[in-house]
């Protein structure tokens, strides 16, 4: 099939970018999206135009790089699947795609599609971990882990940090990413020590980058490739509030 | 220069105790006083980081992604294992030491890899610590399935998706050590050198792959994690991004790199859809369990799957190795899928495909059963072909997975460059010929969290008060020379992208230096991939500056040493005239056509030293079997 694309392109972080229309004439319906721009990128080099950059590395869905805002959705129209995981069979002849990367102001452009998401690290840093050093640890069977705890931790947990929860919220808040994490360590019992002070520093750091604040909009779940439930905001927010009131934490 | 392995003295239950004790300690107060650097922030480089740091030493780690957890471990899916013995089902350290020798063919350390055993019950103990959702029993205890055709259920899971909980678990611990300073963390980096003074590795040179910046980094010593090298073959089920740089650097500057060859096909990949085909994706080793492999009888039968009566379907494995069936190990199922197509009778578009059949199991089970089994595989497997596999049969095609092969190290992980140590699938220390389901993993994580941290500790200790900082004349050498490979790539200009390179690289690997393997094939492909390298050198085609994001120069660099590197594996692979675990010399096999050992002239491990003037030099390190009685396998 042939298609048309308008992509962003932008040479740098300070640089000003715009939109670019290439011409995809030799699609395969088997291709997956990222694919097809490698086609289109292969042949910009052949003319010695840049290809386009994107970040990607896994191509299957796990690893959180790819990052694509495609006609507006966060990795595109097919629900719990990201752009490297999309295949042109979901688009038909003749259509015209729009692709640009996340925008958000946590997320800085840094060229064509590629952005900084180093402020999910940053999340992670302030508290997003369970403090046991290498070596400490009592025997696994020692702690036991009700399974319905194990199996909600885990739904939590497949948060893959792709940052599209951000990207699709019209305040670019970051709710969704923090109370994963927060509710992940939260629900097993080898996190409960550190409960409090998590949820309280991994929101203050959340809060102190450049994130919007969350208005309920619930974008960010339905973009969510691993669907990852709005329910663990609510948990967090009330999380939050408890060690707040009980002032455990610092 | 022969090679010390360095393996403790002692019955093998002791070794890995005793030379703990023996190896000297560095005290706390002057721990802080070393700087390591680590390269890799995957399982091994993430969990050896975060340990280190926790020890006192000031760890700078490097990687390539924008966050440590998008390693290539992350990838992962179907497990760990550990020799817990939670099921009572008699397994043991021992038990677990014994399979992975035989699973290896034979041809790796023994007391490496009973270290390795006794360590992996640590791992889990661990991981569960550190909060990672491991499968649960309703009790409450740890959940474990039987893998690889292991007789005893000792693979721990988290779902599908076990190495990104795992790999999740070591980030963490990293971002906490980042979080306290004890870590400076440079994502988005790249080494490409390794700099040494005086025989010792004393430090790297990056390239910032936002900036094009070429800097040094100094340090007491240099680890390298830097994962596999599968994609030499263009298409393997690596991430896009793996490569080899880092060890081949190396490998030029003195390490010896030991069994490249050593390369693990892996039977149940989503076939070839086209030749626009990016990487290639795996469908967990399970689905054998209940899939029954078959193509048609008759070459060229075109009729949709369905439609293709019983009595002119062969079932081949099933027919060949009647005992074991669909269930035969990684290699042996690959080569049948090969053959079977090779011989006209593969499906799919390309010819290149065989069927795995679930119609049967469904009728026997029910959908639901099956799809409470393999549903997330069967969605991923729609999601890129189109196909629902509870209508039609899976089409699968052999694919490359894993490399065994990497830096020689001895038993402390160091490789024979001073100071330069190399953990988890970037060394080739614990697999031997062929690496056993869900051990992957745990090697990375053993080196990381166990190993490492312990031995590293004897080098630095008798290494006080030496610092170097990167005023040394040999970082600016170092730097200079690459930067100018990175301006001399940028100067070619020529007509073809490095892609198209890439491409043709991998085909000719796959078909020479891939399933099977033999002397005319592979001195062939030593000629053709010279002259590839030489056309890349002349007529590659790299676009744009190297002072911004250069996606194509960053290819472009990895793709010059996987030429090398290809050449290294083939000579490997004629050298090595026996069959062994994943290497499948066609000239070396059984009458029923098995691969064929032959102990008595190859129970070594090959470590090749770089010769830039011509053909590598060998260096054996010989085997020897204490413990493990060798046998021929046999799954007729
Ligand atoms: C699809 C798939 C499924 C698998 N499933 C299993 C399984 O179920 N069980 C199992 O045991 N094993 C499995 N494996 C194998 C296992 O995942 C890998 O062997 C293992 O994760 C490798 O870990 P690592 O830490 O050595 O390397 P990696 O995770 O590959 O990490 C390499 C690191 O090095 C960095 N790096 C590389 N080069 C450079 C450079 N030049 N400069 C800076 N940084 C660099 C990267 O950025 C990255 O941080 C699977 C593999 C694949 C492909
Ligand atoms: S490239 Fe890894 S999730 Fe898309």
């Amino acid at each position: 099939m042939k298609l048309t694309l308008n992509v962003w392109r932008q040479a740098g972080p300070d640089a000003e970018g715009r939109m670019q229309r290439y011409e995809a004439p030799d699609v395969s319906p088997e291709m997956s999206f990222l694919e097809m721009l490698d086609v289109v990128n292969q042949r910009l080099e052949e003319n010695g135009e840049e290809p386009i950059v994107f970040d990607h590395d896994c191509r299957e869905g796990i690893c959180g790089a790819c990052s694509l805002m495609i006609d507006g959705v966060a990795h595109g129209p097919q629900a719990a699947t990201t752009a490297c995981q999309l295949h042109m069979r979901h688009f038909k002849d003749g259509d015209e795609i729009t692709i640009e990367p996340w925008r958000a102001a946590a997320f800085p452009v840094l060229k064509d599609l590629m952005v900084d998401r180093s402020a999910f690290d940053r999340i992670i840093q302030s508290g997003g971990y369970i403090s046991i050093n290498t070596g400490s640890a009592p025997d696994a069977n020692e702690v036991l882990v009700p399974k319905v705890d194990a199996d909600q931790a885990f739904e939590a947990a497949a948060c893959i940090g792709c940052g599209a929860c951000v990207a699709q919220c019209p305040n670019g808040a970051a709710q969704l990413f923090t109370s994963a994490k927060v509710s992940h360590l939260g629900l097993v019992p080898q996190g409960q020590p550190e409960r409090d002070q998590r949820v309280v520093s991994m929101v203050a750091q959340m809060e102190a980058e450049a994130f919007g604040s969350c208005t309920n909009h619930r974008e960010c779940e339905a973009v969510c490739p691993k669907e990852i439930s709005i329910d663990f905001i609510a948990r967090m927010n009330r999380d939050y509030l408890k060690a707040r009131i009980m002032s455990r934490a610092k | 220069m022969p090679l010390n392995a360095k393996i403790p003295s002692g019955p093998i239950e002791q070794k890995w105790d005793r030379h703990r004790f023996d190896l000297k300690l560095v005290n706390p107060a002057n721990k802080r006083k070393f700087d390591i650097i680590m390269v890799g922030t995957g399982l091994a480089g993430g969990s050896a980081a975060a340990t280190l740091a926790e020890l006192g030493y000031n760890v700078k780690a490097f990687c390539f992604q924008d966050s440590p957890r998008r390693a290539h471990s992350i990838a992962a899916q179907g497990g760990i294992n550990a020799a817990k013995n939670y099921q009572n089902d008699g397994d043991s350290i021992y038990r677990l030491f014994y399979d992975t020798v035989k699973g290896g063919d034979y041809r790796s350390r023994e007391a490496n890899v009973h270290r390795l055993a006794q360590v992996s019950v640590n791992i889990i103990d661990q991981c569960a610590a550190q909060g990672v959702p491991f499968a649960r029993e309703y009790g409450g205890t740890l959940d474990n399935r039987s893998f690889g055709g292991a007789q005893v259920s000792r693979t721990f899971y988290a779902r599908g998706q076990t190495g990104q909980q795992l790999l999740l678990g070591a980030y963490q611990a990293l971002e906490r050590q980042i979080g306290a300073g004890k870590v400076t963390m440079y994502p988005r980096t790249e080494m490409l050198d390794v700099v040494l003074i005086d025989g010792r590795a004393r430090g790297i040179v990056t390239r910032d792959l936002i900036t094009g910046e070429v800097s040094s980094h100094a340090a007491d010593a240099v680890v390298l994690a830097t994962g596999g090298y599968s994609n030499v073959f263009f298409l393997s089920t690596n991430a896009k991004n793996c490569n080899v740089t880092a060890i081949w650097r190396a490998h030029r500057r003195g390490a010896h790199f030991a069994n490249p060859c050593f390369t693990q096909i892996h039977p149940t990949c989503i076939p070839v859809s086209g030749d626009y085909q990016s990487k290639l994706t795996l469908m967990s080793e399970s689905l054998r369990n209940d899939g029954r492999i078959w193509v048609p009888k008759t070459k060229g039968d075109e009729r949709p799957a369905n439609q293709i009566p019983e009595a002119e379907r062969d079932y081949y494995l099933e027919r060949k190795y009647p005992s074991f069936g669909n269930l035969v190990p990684r290699d042996v199922a690959s080569r049948n899928a090969k053959e079977v197509c090779d011989e006209g009778q593969g499906v799919g578009p390309s010819g290149l495909g065989v069927y795995l059949d679930f119609a049967e199991a469904i009728g026997r089970l029910g959908k639901e059963a099956i799809s409470e089994r393999y549903g997330n595989l069967f969605e991923m497997y729609e999601k890129i072909t189109g196909e629902d596999p509870y209508e039609v049969p899976m089409r699968i095609y052999p694919a490359l997975h894993y490399t065994m092969g990497g830096l020689w190290v001895d038993y402390n992980l160091m490789t024979s460059v001073e100071g330069l140590y190399a953990i988890g699938e970037a060394n080739f220390s614990d697999h031997g010929a062929n690496r056993l389901g869900a051990s992957a993993l745990m090697q990375g994580l053993a080196d990381g969290y166990f190993v490492l941290p312990y031995t590293i500790g004897d080098y630095l200790s008798k290494h006080m008060d030496e610092k170097v900082t990167t005023d040394h004349p040999a970082f600016a050498a170092t730097e200079a020379e690459v930067r100018d490979r990175t301006e001399k790539l940028l100067a070619i200009d020529g007509s073809r992208t490095v892609d198209s390179f890439h491409r043709e690289l991998g085909k000719l690997m796959w078909d020479h230096c891939g399933m099977n393997r033999n002397d005319a094939g592979l001195r062939l492909a030593l000629e053709k991939i010279s002259a590839l390298e030489e056309e890349f050198w002349r007529d590659v085609k790299v676009v744009g500056s190297s002072d911004t994001v250069n996606q194509s120069l960053e290819k472009a660099g990895r793709v010059a040493d996987f030429f090398e590197l290809a050449k290294l594996m083939c000579y490997d692979a004629l050298e090595r005239t026996e069959s062994c675990g994943g290497h499948f010399r066609e000239e070396s096999q059984t009458p029923e056509g098995e691969a064929l050992r032959n102990d008595e002239d190859f129970s070594y491990v090959s470590a090749w030293g770089y010769n830039p003037d011509g053909a590598p030099q060998l260096t054996k390190e010989d085997l020897e079997f204490e413990y493990v009685k060798l046998t021929q396998r046999s799954y007729k």
